[in-house]
């Protein structure tokens, strides 16, 4: 939260270079000049054994279960990443790790994989993982009649072998070079053949005891974890506090440690109450107004460039997200990602500029329906009025419908040609275009069908070469800047409160909340 | 014989009212957009996916039949299973249901004695200072919405002089005096949002009363005031009382849903809240049925009551 941490934050992860955060520091009167900790990361800090982390979370609710395809929030993914481990692991830093995997390969064009398992893995009932467990927990996703959330996703393996008990070979239907990544997502977690997911075990930091779903969890802590010292705490437990006031209240009276989602307009009360700090992390999570491009007026170019310079993002920024977060270039890539098109200029608010591209179409006076509901995200309804406020700057008329939240996903968003919508993000850039953008993907929601984009997607999918793949990324970047038919106006951040009774590393990932949903592993009492 | 046959009919009629709840419960939920399957997958859905959760959930027959089918298992005893993760709604229930009817009784154990006590001393001082005060008070109480009186005695007792735990995680291994302890401020809201109605309801009966000719007698005797409401006044003025306390104690099952998610007190409200989002039918229509035969037992409890202090409703002639 305090400016002097963030940018420390942001110097680790290598998301600004030693000169920048050198800048930036004389900018912000820190008197930090790069410590030598901050400098070669060597000096972690220390991390002690005991204690058990109580967290106050919300994103849990009654109907959440053990089965790893159904999750679809945060306190389900903590306790699965708790509880069960995963081949590979997007490391605080970005950068893809081995978990149960030690190694992987793919041969050219990608669509045939190896993975070599550790061979000191044992689940919590004491069984030895091998090979089979990962093909069976796999299976989960992509069988006949699969109701997991990845069945899409995942649906590309055509075919899983066993070479031994520690080598697992993968063959796609269409290659992908990035499918170590897309092990690491939070539903493909590796349980055992014997006993399948029912059975409520894993090979994690800790073993569940005591769950009951959308109130509490109580995990301990697994001692024969295969991560050396690892993890720190001797149990976690798990409280659902659905209200933000009541989480900021836990966390101030010493009822928990920490807690997720502390609401942007309080944030900076909770920062200044003692013992407690707020952390905010800018990661992949963004706010997107996608136009159904093959609807009118949307199919029309002018329309969705008109539209994306008629948003005024800083006042935007200021308003729905208290500041906490950065500014959309309507590219659904964080700027920190790999291969993020750095030449593109910002998009700047610039009604003159919308009005006159209208005018030269022919299309003066344009209206347009925005539709709105706050599922979409929290304040999505008052950002599509300001939105609207701003537009008539550039002489568009939005007419802000309000959706109900209920059913939000299945009657608005893809039906209707505007909407409000949020992405979390996806730590690749193929992921992320391959879920939202692919022609003909279940969750496209803008139908933008520019030929060449859609064939440099299918092209950088199956390229290995890393210099290659940044053109044909940045080239896409390009094309979806210039043409594209979502608007990205918002990076949301996300901002967790944590007792100073806590030590958190140094680096703390930026994939979900609470470090990768992995703080249970990765932190410890100080 | 007038009595048990009145308790026979309520009873009939109030089985016919739940049925027909059910039914309500059921239409209504199928009115709602998005069915279980598309807000359990929200926007990671998937035609395929939401497909396969409708088929091997049978979520595509008729609502009617799906509601038949549910109604043949329910008269068997079975409440059947929760969709989204097979618990045998029984067992879901159980628990959520200890804890709601906890803290409505010890909600009811502070706030009606309370409620009583204010409003005989109210009646006794009446249009004094102190008459005032206690109107004053407890209808400022009434008047604010609970989570704003939650909010302010976390704010106070739990946040800054760090007595009572802000939040009111109750579980099954704490003892029964950490139970109450970690329940104190949910407890103390009900009470500020119930008392003030049965305080005014007996004070008003009392003072009603208190015009009386009989009244009038006992303090001609030359009782002393105090003696007269309490041996003279209650009695007759007890059946409109009990009618507010039992509405009362009603709403401490029923109507606590906000002081649940404040205090974060894991109760009925909350299961329901959940299973209404995401379409857990089996779920809402069990919450239903408890809220609904609660109220229509206490109600039918209320008259049987008031006829039972009335001897004029006793021995009809």
């Amino acid at each position: 939260m305090n400016p002097k941490r963030e940018l420390e934050q942001a110097y680790h992860s290598g998301r600004i270079s030693r000169r920048d955060f050198i800048q930036r520091s004389a900018l912000i009167g820190a008197t930090i000049a790069l410590p030598g900790s901050l400098l070669s990361g060597a000096a972690q800090a220390e991390m002690k054994r005991g204690g058990v982390l109580r967290l106050g979370m919300g994103g849990g609710s009654t109907t959440d279960t053990i089965d790893p395809g159904t999750h679809t929030d945060s306190v389900a993914i903590t306790i699965e990443r708790s509880m069960r481990s995963y081949l590979t692991e997007v490391a605080p830093n970005g950068d893809l790790i081995g978990e149960l995997a030690t190694a992987w390969e793919s041969k050219p064009g990608a669509t045939e994989w190896t993975f070599e398992l550790r061979n000191d893995v044992e689940f919590h009932d004491g069984q030895a993982l091998t090979a089979n467990d990962v093909i069976y927990s796999i299976q989960h996703h992509i069988r006949e009649g699969s109701t997991s959330a990845v069945a899409g996703q995942m649906g590309k393996i055509a075919e899983m072998k066993a070479d031994g008990d520690h080598v697992v070979h993968f063959t796609l239907s269409e290659g992908n070079a990035d499918f170590a990544w897309l092990v690491s997502d939070y539903h493909v977690s590796v349980f055992p053949a014997n006993g399948g997911w029912e059975a409520g075990i894993g090979s994690g930091p800790y073993s569940l005891v005591n769950y009951e779903p959308g109130v509490r969890a109580e995990l301990k802590r697994n001692d024969n974890y295969f991560k050396e010292g690892r993890p720190y705490f001797d149990g976690v437990e798990v409280t659902v506090i659905a209200d933000a006031a009541a989480r900021d209240n836990a966390l101030k009276t010493g009822q928990v440690d920490a807690t997720n989602r502390v609401s942007q307009r309080t944030a900076h009360l909770l920062d200044k109450a003692p013992g407690v700090n707020v952390h905010k992390i800018v990661g992949t999570k963004h706010y997107t107004v996608p136009m159904l491009t093959n609807a009118p007026p949307f199919d029309n170019v002018k329309v969705r460039q008109a539209l994306r310079l008629a948003v005024d993002r800083d006042a935007l920024l200021k308003t729905v997200l208290g500041g906490h977060g950065q500014v959309g270039n309507d590219l659904p890539i964080g700027r920190n990602q790999e291969f993020y098109n750095t030449e593109l200029p910002q998009r700047e608010y610039d009604p003159d500029q919308a009005a006159f591209i209208l005018k030269e179409a022919g299309l003066s006076g344009l209206s347009v329906e925005l539709s709105a509901a706050d599922a979409a995200f929290d304040g999505a309804v008052d950002a599509a009025v300001l939105y609207a406020e701003h537009a008539k700057a550039a002489g568009i008329n939005i007419n802000v419908i309000r959706e109900s939240n209920d059913g939000y996903w299945s009657n608005v968003w893809q039906q209707k040609p505007w909407c409000m919508c949020y992405w979390s993000g996806r730590p690749t850039q193929d992921w992320m275009w391959t879920i939202a953008y692919e022609s003909g993907g279940a969750w496209n929601d803008n139908n933008w069908e520019n030929e060449q984009f859609q064939s440099l997607l299918k092209q950088a999918r199956v390229e290995v070469d890393a210099a290659k793949r940044k053109d044909m990324y940045w080239e896409m970047q390009r094309l979806h800047w210039e043409e594209g038919g979502t608007v990205v106006p918002l990076f949301a951040a996300d901002l967790m409160g944590v007792s100073n009774k806590l030590l958190l590393p140094d680096v703390i990932g930026s994939d979900w909340e609470l470090d990768g949903q992995r703080c249970s592993e990765r932190w410890s009492f100080a | 014989m007038g009595l048990t046959r009145l308790i026979f009919n309520r009873f009939i009629f109030g089985l016919i009212t739940l049925l027909a709840i059910t039914l309500l419960i059921s239409l209504a939920l199928e009115a709602l957009p998005g069915d279980f399957a598309e807000q359990r997958l929200g926007q990671s859905a998937t035609p395929e996916t939401v497909a396969a959760i409708r088929d091997q959930l049978g979520l595509n027959k008729p609502v009617l039949v799906r509601y038949a089918e549910w109604l043949g298992k329910f008269v068997q005893g079975d409440m059947g299973v929760s969709l989204s993760n097979n618990r045998p709604v029984a067992e879901l229930l159980a628990t959520r249901l200890g804890n709601t009817l906890f803290l409505a009784v010890a909600s009811a154990i502070v706030a009606v004695p309370l409620a009583l006590l204010l409003g005989i001393v109210a009646a006794l001082y009446r249009e004094t200072l102190l008459d005032k005060l206690i109107s004053t008070t407890t209808l400022a109480a009434i008047s604010l919405p609970e989570f704003f009186i939650g909010y302010i005695l976390v704010a106070l007792l739990a946040v800054n002089w760090q007595i009572f735990p802000a939040i009111s995680s109750i579980s099954d291994s704490m003892s029964l005096g950490e139970k109450i302890y970690a329940s104190l401020l949910p407890i103390a809201t009900l009470t500020f949002v119930i008392v003030a109605h049965m305080m005014r309801m007996t004070r008003a009966a009392i003072i009603n009363l208190m015009q009386s000719p009989y009244i009038e007698m006992a303090t001609l005797k030359g009782l002393k005031r105090f003696h007269i409401i309490v041996h003279h006044a209650l009695p007759n003025a007890l059946s409109p009382i009990i009618n507010v306390i039992v509405l009362n104690l009603a709403y401490l099952v029923v109507g606590v849903v906000v002081v649940e998610v404040v205090f974060i007190y894991p109760g009925l409200g909350l299961l329901m809240i959940d299973s209404v989002t995401s379409r857990d039918l089996p779920i809402v229509q069990a919450c239903i049925l408890i809220f609904g035969a609660t109220y229509i037992t206490l109600n039918m409890l209320a008259d049987i009551l008031a006829i039972i202090c009335n001897p004029r409703m006793r021995h009809p002639r």
